[in-house]
């Protein structure tokens, strides 16, 4: 689950990570005593949205005065901000963090995930902050430094000074890095993070070092031991469909084809979006029901399948395992029946009690099309918009 | 023969006494596993599914049952407490078939294993079958052939989709392995490989993948160097979007990273037999035997 800067912020508090000060408005005309507060000549108006590229996208100004700031705020919040991690469409701004202004010396980058390859977790840090890391790691590797945590004894100071010292520091930043960086690593596991990132990660000219961003996934996964954490999500920024289907434990994603996807399992899910593709047409979805799916949440999948208006035709690809094909016939032709549905239907169906499924399809009276196999039923449903 | 499970397999069911847990051990025994334990904490002492006993701890289980194999059906908050335990008490097979363990108990559990004798299959897998001889797990065993065919997957629907298509052409399985749609998993393609490659009654492999991670380019590599039968492959995603986790918590292309793309560029210089449309596994795989 990604979370806003200002909740990042918040974590980083809790574990004596040093954040900029900062107070979040929802309305224009709290800014001034905002800014007023915060009492620096400088203050920053930032957009809180979740994606990154806010700065580039006209989401973040520097304010000279607490007039300004409301100046600023009002142009922010409301506006719909693109970045090239919202996608065209871009976000609606609703919040905005107003944050102290600081001397900047000197950027950096920090970050921390889990490595697949060590299954452990990696922190990986540079000198070049501020900019793109996968541009730096394409262009100067060599400025990227990464160091792999062993579990068993966490982040000691001599990791941490490592890094430190990695990263060139001196004097009195270098002796704040160590602690900054002990108790990032301990905030990123006690609060299950998946994924942490503060770029820039800045070097004051009063010698402070601070997070300047705060970029953050919590492990979806962990959430269920982390009461506090679980406020955090923000379903404004979320897809409505999405959050539809989490309610029935549907693993639903939206894309931007016609043809709408029904599948057991992400693999198959995956596998079915693909061979549509390579059949001519484009997935609206990936839509996984899971492994035991009941006939109620296979009409809720249905029902959110066509609330999208984009979608012409279902293709329903099912390899019965636990999930019974009987089961699943009557959840589509009882689905069918209640949405009054419109559009045509492509069935494939293989595995356990696939005969009576099929039987109970056929004396169902609709009009269903059967795929015979995935590649045939990929080729009928591009085949019924044509 | 067959790698991993075989009709000498003695196993333990972690979580028996729940609904899932208790469906599936039955599922298994009807197959011919040899079910001889069940363990769920507070209940110890108690018969399920006839004459199975129940034990409190897996040690207690493992002393008294022999059993060399556990099947864990723990809810996820739960599971890497339970696998914890299974290698304590020296379990050599343990396969973990629940979905939705936090990823950093997987960082701990996966240093404990580096220093045990213990190997992990999973978690967030269908689990293996030796066609046959032993079902451990939740996959339909109908569909199943004893034969020739070894398939390593990190997908559960989508390897049965494999083996029915196999099974449709006349062409058994030595044994299948679902290792796991996880970002941690404890048993990964190579060490599945290694196993396929010495295991005479196997004479090809199927690699099913997906996007997110490295796991099948290391695997391409090392088929290269090691694996000397045919290996037919396929990476689910190809049209996924990136940056966001496709069901599977570690299906996600991050930072350009992942791409079933790049994977497959990677296995067919590889010397792998990569199949574009998952329709074509099976017959890919008979023009290799």
């Amino acid at each position: 689950m990604k979370i806003h800067e200002y909740q990042g912020k918040e974590l980083f508090r809790k574990y004596n990570v040093p954040v900029p000060n900062g107070i979040l408005i929802h309305d224009k005309s709290e800014a001034v005593q905002a800014a007023g507060e915060i009492g620096t000549p400088v203050v920053v108006v930032k957009a809180q949205i979740h994606a990154g590229g806010r700065g580039k996208g006209g989401g973040v100004k520097l304010a000279k005065s607490p007039q300004e700031a409301e100046k600023y705020a009002g142009d922010i919040l409301g506006m719909t901000l693109v970045t090239h991690q919202t996608g065209p469409e871009g976000r609606h701004v609703k919040k905005v963090l107003i944050e102290e202004g600081m001397e900047i010396v000197k950027e950096l980058y920090i970050s921390l995930l889990i490595d697949r390859e060590t299954s452990r977790v990696m922190i990986m840090a540079s000198e070049a902050g501020g900019m793109e890391i996968e541009e730096v790691a394409a262009d100067e590797p060599e400025k990227i430094i990464s160091e792999i945590v062993d579990p068993i004894i966490g982040v000691k100071p001599y990791l941490a000074r490592k890094i430190a010292f990695a990263l060139n520091l001196s004097g009195e930043p270098l002796k704040k890095a160590i602690p900054f960086i002990i108790n990032l690593y301990e905030c990123f596991v006690k609060e299950d993070l998946s994924m942490l990132e503060i770029n820039p990660l800045v070097i004051t000219g009063d010698d402070r070092i601070l997070a300047l961003d705060a970029k953050i996934d919590i492990d979806d996964n962990a959430l269920g031991r982390h009461k506090d954490t679980q406020e955090f999500r923000d379903l404004e920024e979320e897809d409505p469909n999405e959050i539809e289907a989490s309610k029935y434990n549907l693993n639903y994603i939206q894309l931007d084809g016609n043809i709408g996807c029904m599948v057991n399992g992400a693999g198959l899910a995956m596998a079915t979006m693909d061979i549509i593709k390579h059949s001519g047409g484009e997935p609206a979805n990936f839509l996984d029901v899971g492994g035991g799916a009941n006939e109620e949440q296979i009409e809720n999948a249905f029902r959110i399948l066509v609330s999208d208006d984009k979608v012409k035709a279902i293709f329903i690809n099912i390899f019965g395992g636990i999930l019974r094909c009987d089961i699943l016939a009557a959840g589509v032709v009882a689905a069918a029946k209640n949405l009054g549905l419109k559009i045509p239907v492509v069935v494939r169906m293989e595995g356990t009690n696939m005969e009576e499924g099929h039987k109970i399809l056929k004396d169902s009276g609709l009009n269903f099309l059967i795929g015979n196999g995935m590649k045939d039923g990929a080729k009928k449903a591009v085949q019924a918009i044509q | 023969m067959s790698i991993l499970v075989d009709e000498k397999t003695r196993l333990l069911v972690q979580g028996i006494t729940g609904r899932e847990g208790q469906f599936h051990a039955e599922q298994c025994r009807k197959y011919g596993t040899q079910v001889v334990a069940g363990v769920t904490p507070g209940k110890g002492g108690q018969t399920v599914m006839e004459d199975i006993p129940v034990f409190n701890t897996v040690k207690q289980a493992v002393a008294k049952t022999k059993a060399n194999a556990t099947m864990i059906f723990v809810p996820p908050a739960f599971a890497a407490d339970a696998i914890l335990e299974a290698a304590d008490a020296g379990v050599e097979l343990i396969i973990c078939i629940s979905e939705g363990i936090p990823v950093y108990d997987m960082v701990e559990v996966y240093r404990y294993l580096q220093d045990s004798d213990s190997r992990l299959i999973g978690p967030n897998c269908p689990g293996i079958i030796s066609p046959g001889k032993c079902k451990i797990g939740i996959m339909p065993a109908h569909i199943h052939k004893k034969g020739n065919v070894g398939i390593i997957s990190r997908s559960g629907t989508l390897t049965y989709e494999a083996v029915g298509q196999l099974t449709a052409l006349g062409i058994g399985q030595s044994t299948c392995v679902g290792i796991g749609g996880d970002p941690i998993i404890g048993t990964r393609y190579i060490d599945t490989l290694k196993l396929f490659q010495k295991d005479r009654a196997t004479k090809a492999i199927c690699l099913i993948g997906e996007i997110g991670g490295t796991a099948e380019d290391e695997a391409a590599y090392f088929i290269k160097k090691h694996i000397t039968k045919p290996v037919v492959g396929f990476i689910a995603g190809q049209t996924a979007p990136p940056g966001r986790r496709m069901g599977h918590a570690g299906a996600i292309i991050s930072g350009g990273q992942g791409t079933a793309e790049g994977k497959m560029k990677v296995m067919k210089k590889c010397g792998i037999k990569v199949v574009k449309s998952p329709a074509d596994l099976g017959k890919t795989i008979a023009r290799c035997l």
